[in-house]
């Protein structure tokens, strides 16, 4: 997928130039006035005044030549807010674009239907429903076109923090089992953590950096911070449940992660997030509460936040970890690139 | 209690206030539209333009159309010449000014209901492959509907109330201009209070259901918006 526009609106430009993977979910980050929600508008044909280049599935949406009309393009667009035709029933507005959309099939809007367990809501108008309830109909109206490109515009942002858990399951499914590309709108780190593939970070109008999430994330020079925060997210199934303890056990690399057990069960595959200050580093195990030790190598020691701290970057197979430590504890550890070391990640700080 | 020629001034009224509600409907809609959307600076003109009507005494209006369409009148002239004949003292004559002098009835509805539209509900129906043309009907028009029956009922209920600008062009022939308010001010001013009554009593009926009517649909659509914002 290759994207890449200009557009003047009085102060603000925007100027990018990208090449995206054309499964999963590319997320566009950034502070609001960066310019993401414009570049995904563009994408959908909804800016009249941008010129550039789009090309999705080896279709030419966009060049010199050419610029495709917002209906013409294989879209399913999720706005911010859910947006619903408020005239329409549920199932009238999911028939809406179905009747309209040639790719559409009345066995994907069942399946739509399903995955979004909307079923029930089918009957009622867009007025009786809760925001939560009306954005998962707004995602499954943009699914159900069977479309080449999914677009989200911040679609959790309006909802509250119930609403927010109660959609992210959806959408993590919907990564699953769709095999198009997605562009996510967010400037939430949480749902940068939990379902990007690849990360955009947009600044003023300009693109910063375009990697995979962990590349972003574990990235020596500009770590990726969500939140603030430096970490690395990785993803594994899980082997074990200890169900005495409450914890599941993630194969990270032939060790073991273990994790609080949020209702998970053997062979889900799990995305957690560690923040480098949860991590401990050691020459050899002692006695402590850490539950998690790994055998890694460092693989590179960069200068931290503060004077006194570091950053290292430990390989644990091909899996990549960020540590925050003291330039004091590692020089007490005698510590540097290309050594063996052992990892002590707290369990409790997963967030899955 | 009525009588034929009472009668006749009543269908004709009806005939005159349907046509002039349809004919104002078809061009006013796509007009609207355009006046809600467009940033074109025209549009302040002849927003103006169309509401001149709202402030103008009917006489001057009903003046100035008699001019006009008259035999020495810029559109009179190209009508002789066209055959078509001349237009004051007509129906068609009747129709015309009707047209003019209810245009903000159903211009200002329309315009507001139209531009309480958001651009995202439009943004929102083209991202599901509906084209401009295939929007407006199946998205526009169903939000519209208040807008429009009000519309409707302000224009038909207007034309009904028609006086002063008939008076000016059209005159007072029975079964081709003489409409019931007309008739009115004929049989008061032949001293015929009673039949005066009947019609004028009918006409108060029918202003107050329209009112009804009205209040009905404001009051269906505010429900709606409360529905809404909950």
């Amino acid at each position: 997928m290759k994207l890449a526009y200009r557009l003047s609106k009085g102060r603000f430009n925007l100027n990018v130039d990208l090449k995206l993977p054309d499964t999963g979910i590319s997320v566009l980050y950034g502070h609001s006035g960066c310019g993401k929600t414009t570049l995904l508008r563009c994408v959908a044909g909804l800016e009249n005044e941008a010129t550039g280049h789009c090309s999705i599935a080896n279709e030419v949406w966009e060049s010199k030549s050419i610029k495709l009309k917002p209906h013409k393009r294989d879209v399913g667009y999720v706005f911010q807010e859910p947006s619903l035709f408020s005239h329409l029933s549920v199932k009238d507005n999911l028939d809406y674009g179905i009747k309209r959309a040639i790719e559409a099939s009345k066995k994907n809007l069942d399946e739509t239907i399903a995955v979004l367990g909307i079923e029930h809501l089918l009957e009622q108008k867009p007025a009786a429903l809760s925001g939560g309830e009306a954005q998962r109909v707004g995602i499954a109206r943009a699914l159900a076109l069977n479309p080449k490109i999914l677009l989200f515009d911040e679609p959790l942002a309006s909802l509250d923090d119930d609403r927010k858990r109660e959609i992210l399951p959806y959408l993590k499914r919907i990564k699953r089992q769709l095999s198009i590309p997605m562009l996510y709108v967010t400037h939430a780190a949480p749902e940068v953590a939990m379902l990007a593939d690849h990360v955009v970070v947009m600044h003023e109008g300009r693109v910063v950096s375009s990697d995979s999430l962990s590349a972003s994330l574990t990235n020596e020079k500009l770590p990726l911070r969500l939140n603030g925060e430096i970490s690395s997210v990785l993803t594994g199934k899980i082997i074990e449940i200890d169900k005495r303890w409450h914890l599941a056990c993630l194969s990270i690399s032939d060790q073991k992660l273990w994790l609080p057990n949020t209702k998970m069960s053997i062979g889900d595959e799990v995305r957690v997030q560690i923040l480098s200050k949860d991590i401990a580093l050691a020459n050899s195990a002692g006695d402590a509460s850490f539950q998690n030790v790994f055998k890694a190598k460092i693989v590179a020691i960069n200068e931290g936040d503060h004077p006194s701290q570091a950053i290292v970057k430990a390989n644990v197979g091909e899996h990549e970890f960020m540590v925050a430590v003291t330039k004091r504890g590692l020089a007490n550890l005698g510590l540097r690139v290309g050594n063996q070391v052992l990892l002590q990640v707290k369990s409790v700080a997963i967030h899955s | 209690m009525l009588s034929a020629c009472d009668l006749q001034a009543l269908l004709l009224t009806l005939k005159l206030a349907s046509t002039v509600t349809i004919i104002l409907l078809f061009f006013g809609i796509p007009f609207s539209w355009w006046l809600a959307r467009s940033n074109s600076k025209l549009t302040n003109l002849l927003t103006a333009l169309v509401a001149m009507p709202l402030i103008l005494p009917p006489t001057v209006l009903g003046f100035y159309l008699l001019l006009m369409l008259g035999p020495d009148g810029p559109v009179g002239k190209i009508t002789t010449q066209l055959s078509i004949g001349l237009f004051p003292f007509t129906f068609t004559g009747l129709v015309i000014a009707s047209i003019i002098y209810s245009l903000p009835f159903t211009i200002q509805p329309l315009v507001s209901a139209f531009e309480a539209i958001p651009n995202r509900t439009l943004e929102v129906a083209s991202t599901l492959r509906a084209s401009p043309i295939d929007a407006f009907f199946s998205v526009v028009l169903p939000l519209s509907k208040s807008g429009i029956l009000t519309a409707i009922v302000l224009t038909f209920a207007h034309t009904v109330g028609e006086f002063g600008v008939i008076l000016m062009i059209g005159g007072n022939i029975p079964g081709e201009t003489q409409v019931v308010s007309i008739q009115i001010y004929d049989h008061v001013e032949s001293m015929n209070y009673g039949a005066a009554h009947t019609l004028s009593v009918i006409m108060l009926v029918f202003s107050f259901l329209t009112l009804t009517l009205l209040q009905w649909i404001r009051r269906r659509s505010f429900a709606v918006a409360l529905v809404k914002s909950k």
